[in-house]
């Protein structure tokens, strides 16, 4: 076991822990910091893994942007900030069932599949020099189908949580006698 | 490195994701556990990428595309979220189970609620777009 490995498993164990106490946690603004933790563990991972420009994209907009996200949603739903019993549905015990043998399955064949592959870590494969020419050589059009994606988003998102914008019932009645 | 370590790390991430979707009543809860198995995915990405000392660096570019495409589909969930607390004052996944809103119970009695969630759900929107590479 190499001195990567160790930490890399480190980092795993603490990823997947903060990942339970995310789904088993009864508090959920506690659920949202744990994420944080599982989200910043993962990072540590992809540097582990030589993937610097990842980890620190994952830093800033996983647990920069979408953890305060949901922060925000935890609080205009006026959800319950203390402990609260009714966080789990009724099925949680077949839940449990079908996630153990989603992860059984998983990992006996990712196991036998991937035995004895050892992979090379090269330091700077994941810089943020050659990622900026991978997407901006190779990758360009569909990273500009994603700004357009992320428009249609941004203009859905204001459409959504707009409350004065409703159907008009003159324009529909008007149609009606037209049709 | 051996190639197991993150592959199994990512398969336990998953299974835990689809743990908190099946069992979470909270939506809020439930957008949580889909990031998880978004993460999941985003390691096999990277790992696959490594593995393969990929030229165009294809797996950890479509990572940052994922990542994007996360930050909008959680702008996106929120505001269908806010949306459904507001017409119906819960957001539990299990208790919601009509398809239409109820004609005899318009959105005016949650009125209160809107000034607030208002303004709070342009900022929301505007990290989604500030989360473009």
């Amino acid at each position: 076991m190499s001195g990567q490995e160790i930490v890399f498993a480190l980092l795993g164990v603490v990823a997947v822990g903060a990942a339970i106490l995310v789904v088993t946690t009864r508090n959920l603004v506690h659920a949202a910091l744990w994420l944080v933790v599982s989200f910043g563990a993962l990072a540590g991972g992809y540097l582990v893994l030589t993937a610097e420009f990842v980890a620190w994209v994952q830093v800033l907009i996983y647990v920069g942007a979408i953890v305060v996200l949901l922060l925000f949603g935890i609080m205009l739903t006026r959800a319950p900030i203390g402990e609260s019993a009714d966080l789990d549905s009724g099925n949680r015990w077949a839940a449990a069932a079908v996630a153990v043998a989603t992860a059984a399955a998983l990992v006996t064949v990712v196991v036998m599949g991937f035995r004895d592959e050892r992979m090379p870590l090269r330091a700077g494969g994941g810089s943020a020099e050659e990622l900026g020419a991978a997407v901006f050589r190779t990758w360009v059009l569909p990273f500009e189908v994603l700004s357009v994606l992320l428009l249609a988003s941004l203009v859905g998102a204001i459409v959504l949580s707009r409350s004065d914008i409703r159907a008009r019932p003159e324009a529909g009645a008007a149609a009606d006698e037209e049709g | 490195m051996h190639l197991a370590y993150p592959t199994v790390v990512a398969a336990l991430l998953f299974s835990v994701g689809v743990y908190g979707v099946l069992a979470r009543r909270n939506a809020i809860l439930v957008l949580m556990s889909v990031e998880l198995m978004l993460n999941a995915v985003n390691l096999n990405l990277v790992t696959f990428d490594i593995w393969y000392r990929d030229r165009l660096h294809g797996g950890q570019v479509l990572t940052l595309f994922t990542i994007v495409i996360a930050a909008a589909e959680i702008g996106l969930g929120l505001a269908i979220v806010l949306l459904v607390y507001r017409n119906r004052q819960m957001v539990d996944v299990d208790r919601l189970r009509a398809l239409a809103e109820d004609p005899s119970r318009p959105a005016e009695p949650a009125a209160p609620a809107e000034p607030e969630a208002e303004p709070e759900a342009e900022p929301e929107a505007e990290a989604v777009e500030e989360a473009a590479p």
